[in-house]
């Protein structure tokens, strides 16, 4: 299959779930068509980064596949698939709400759709507008519920992301400015564009362009201290919902980071903005470890947890050279694996507790012990013990730090990771081991008839493959890959 | 480019343009009431759009009529009869918690502008470019983000902040028109279709808290800590 087509088919799967599934408005048919939808986008994008003669651009060049973008858009894949599998039993729970699902996938299947489109656009307008799009489309989803809570979250979200990003536009203005005095008034700014201009802008807008952006795009990425409504719409969304955007959509933006990063790097000018993304990287897993370890809310500790993981995204990119650059693109997927699961492990425990509170709920073993058992595998996988991905990942950002003179930070990393695994770990010792103060007895019986245990424990189970896999052996072909990245980002050796 | 060699009269037809816009800033500042934000607003737009038209005049920016004609269309004809229809279903005329009073956030946003100005300045002297129009342009560009981002942090009305919004964007959009006129059109054009699909979204959600919280002002949004 050409490349062209490819790509035609993974925008168009998630459209067709929107258009057909408005059209149609049966719940069931909305499900099946979503998760067809899904299946479809991952069995394309898992193989793009892969593909050979890349980078190529399309469409008269108004998009592009190369390794990076592709590697962000499998990333969006893995998560919608498994959120779609997800969404099918924890969606179909509420049954006075059933009318709604055919708007529930149209949206979430645009926001796969937005999400899926930003790495490819290659003009940095457009990735801006593809971000901002995210955003609309998701705040719907997060209030989703319609309760007092979720429309506050919804509303923190669009009003704190859309100013935050308003500075990423700023940001790009600048950028454009500078272009002129090396292309001229008018001309196209696509990524390859700026990276060439970028030794030939002034350096002033060249830094205050990338600031900018990094603060804008940053806010987007939820690393501190911008990282304020990622607690909020993270906890209030519906479980697929929160994961898609933890294992999504924070990588899409963060994509736009790296690549500034890159003009940067291009021009030179590259110890201010790597600095700042490490002291953002460290100030992320420090606000992530104060808040998880004494959180009270389950969803709530994912999301900070998600704050954490970003930081550790920024440090690896902040460390930059070929291993950073690896050890973040491949903590990239493996969070991305990892998180949906905690989410999904989270809704299971808020529908059968009947609470949010991490107090309420006691006795998981005896209360779910297959789905508490994979929930417990995540969370061992998401504070980075072996024999899991993350492990691996984490490890090889610190070591990327360790040859940098941003050492201090990788030692401040290594304590703050220490205390993120304790302090979560903690959370979960409790919640299996404590006595149980009240039996959620009452709540089971008539549970089991809604309960859908196949549709919410599969999609538990499928990440911890890989990401066992993952921890055990790195693969060759990920290695090549990575050096081609870190070399075209202007990393590599 | 443009901005740095324009004859006497483009120069302060341009400066008159963009310090009024700053004004109208200044305008929404210091009011509390939810309409004259709104009709400043919409008062900003019309001059950012006839500045558009003034520079596609002067340098020969064909396209930029269009722009000056969408954006006088979108920013200052639907966009605030948007805004008006989100406020009728409201009950709020005008913000009834201040965080500060009215003078010492017009002070503060004097402070902001002379920060921006120092900055634009120094860009323009790193630039040497010599020309006022330029610093002029990166001062209300900065002065209005600033203000955009005060009246956001100091009001609590959803209505100022979704007015907050637009301001931070319709700084942007000046600083645009002068400093970068040939910045593709396509680019522009799907810029200004986003405010409008941002201000919709923006007025779903003010009718959902209206159901579902009974209160616009932020407030009320105090539930989720920690």
């Amino acid at each position: 299959m050409s490349l062209g087509l490819r790509v035609l088919i993974l925008l168009l799967a998630p459209l067709l779930v929107v258009v057909l599934g408005l059209a149609v408005r049966r719940p069931r048919f909305s499900e099946y068509l979503n998760l067809a939808a899904s299946v479809a986008t991952l069995l394309i994008a898992a193989p793009l980064p892969f593909a050979a003669g890349l980078p190529a651009t399309l469409l008269g060049g108004y998009l592009i596949v190369d390794p990076l973008g592709a590697w962000v858009a499998m990333c969006v894949a893995v998560v919608y698939l498994l959120s779609s599998i997800y969404a099918i039993g924890y969606m179909r729970r509420d049954v006075h709400r059933q009318t709604q699902l055919p708007l529930f996938y149209a949206l979430l299947a645009g926001f796969a759709l937005t999400m899926l489109a930003a790495p490819l656009v290659n003009s940095i307008g457009v990735y801006w507008i593809a971000i901002e799009l995210t955003t609309l489309v998701s705040t719907f989803l997060v209030g989703f519920e319609r309760n007092a809570e979720s429309m506050e979250a919804a509303w923190k979200y669009i009003i704190v992301v859309s100013s935050g990003i308003s500075l990423a536009l700023l940001g790009t203005t600048l950028l454009y400015w500078g272009g002129t005095f090396v292309y001229g008034e008018t001309y196209r700014l696509t990524w390859a564009s700026l990276v060439q201009a970028a030794p030939h802008m002034p350096p002033v807008l060249l830094k205050l362009g990338f600031l900018l952006t990094l603060i804008g795009y940053g806010t987007k990425v939820g690393l501190a201290p911008m990282h304020t409504w990622l607690p909020d719409a993270h906890s209030e969304g519906p479980a697929p919902v929160s994961a898609m955007l933890s294992g999504a959509l924070l990588n899409t933006a963060m994509l736009g980071i790296v690549r500034f990063l890159a003009a940067t790097d291009a021009a030179g000018q590259g110890a201010l903005p790597h600095t700042a993304l490490v002291v953002l990287g460290v100030l992320s897993l420090l606000v992530g470890a104060l808040f998880i370890v004494r959180q009270t809310q389950i969803k709530r500790l994912m999301a900070y947890s998600s704050v954490e993981h970003m930081g550790v995204l920024a440090l690896g990119f902040g460390f930059g050279g070929p291993l950073g650059v690896a050890g973040a693109l491949y903590h990239m997927i493996n969070h991305s694996l990892a998180k949906p699961l905690l989410f999904f492990g989270a809704g299971n425990a808020m529908h059968r507790y009947g609470s949010k509170r991490i107090a309420d709920m006691r006795g998981v073993w005896r209360v779910f012990p297959v789905s508490g058992a994979l929930w417990l595998c995540g969370a061992v996988a998401i504070t980075g013990a072996p024999p899991f991905g993350l492990f691996l990942s984490e490890f090889t950002v610190l070591r990327a730090g360790w040859a940098t003179p941003y050492l201090w930070a990788a030692i401040v990393m290594l304590v703050l990771l220490i205390v993120i695994f304790v302090g979560f770990l903690n959370h979960f010792r409790v919640m299996y081991l404590a006595a149980p103060a009240r039996a959620p007895a009452n709540h089971l019986a008539d549970e089991s008839v809604r309960w859908h245990a196949a549709w919410r424990v599969l999609p538990m189970a499928l990440p911890l493959v890989p990401l066992l896999l993952l921890g055990l052996w790195w693969p060759a072909s990920w290695t090549a890959l990575f050096r081609i990245i870190a070399s075209a980002l202007g990393a590599g050796p | 480019m443009l901005a740095a060699h324009l004859d006497p009269l483009a120069a302060s037809l341009f400066s008159l343009l963009a310090i009024a816009s700053l004004l109208l800033a200044f305008v929404m500042l210091g009011s509390r009431w939810l309409k004259d934000y709104m009709l400043a607003f919409a008062a900003q737009s019309w001059l950012i759009g006839l500045l558009s038209a003034l520079i596609g005049y002067y340098g020969g920016y064909r396209e930029l009529y269009w722009v000056a004609l969408l954006t006088v269309l979108f920013r200052g004809i639907v966009l605030p009869w948007l805004i008006l229809r989100i406020l009728r279903r409201l009950r709020t005329a005008r913000e009834l918690h201040v965080i500060l009073s009215t003078s010492t956030s017009l002070v503060i946003g004097a402070a902001a502008v002379i920060f921006a100005l120092v900055v634009g300045m120094r860009i323009a002297a790193d630039l040497g470019i010599a020309s006022t129009v330029v610093v002029l342009a990166l001062t209300v560009m900065f002065s209005m983000k600033l203000i955009g981002f005060l009246m956001l942090t100091l009001r609590h009305e959803a209505i100022s902040q979704i007015l907050g919004i637009l301001v931070l964007e319709n700084g942007i959009f000046l600083g645009t028109q002068i400093l970068v006129p040939g910045m593709p059109l396509m680019i522009e054009l799907v810029l200004l279709f986003d405010l409008l699909v941002a201000v919709a979204c923006f007025g779903v959600l003010v009718s959902y808290l209206l159901a579902h919280i009974g209160s616009t002002s932020s407030h009320e949004l105090r539930r989720l800590t920690g």
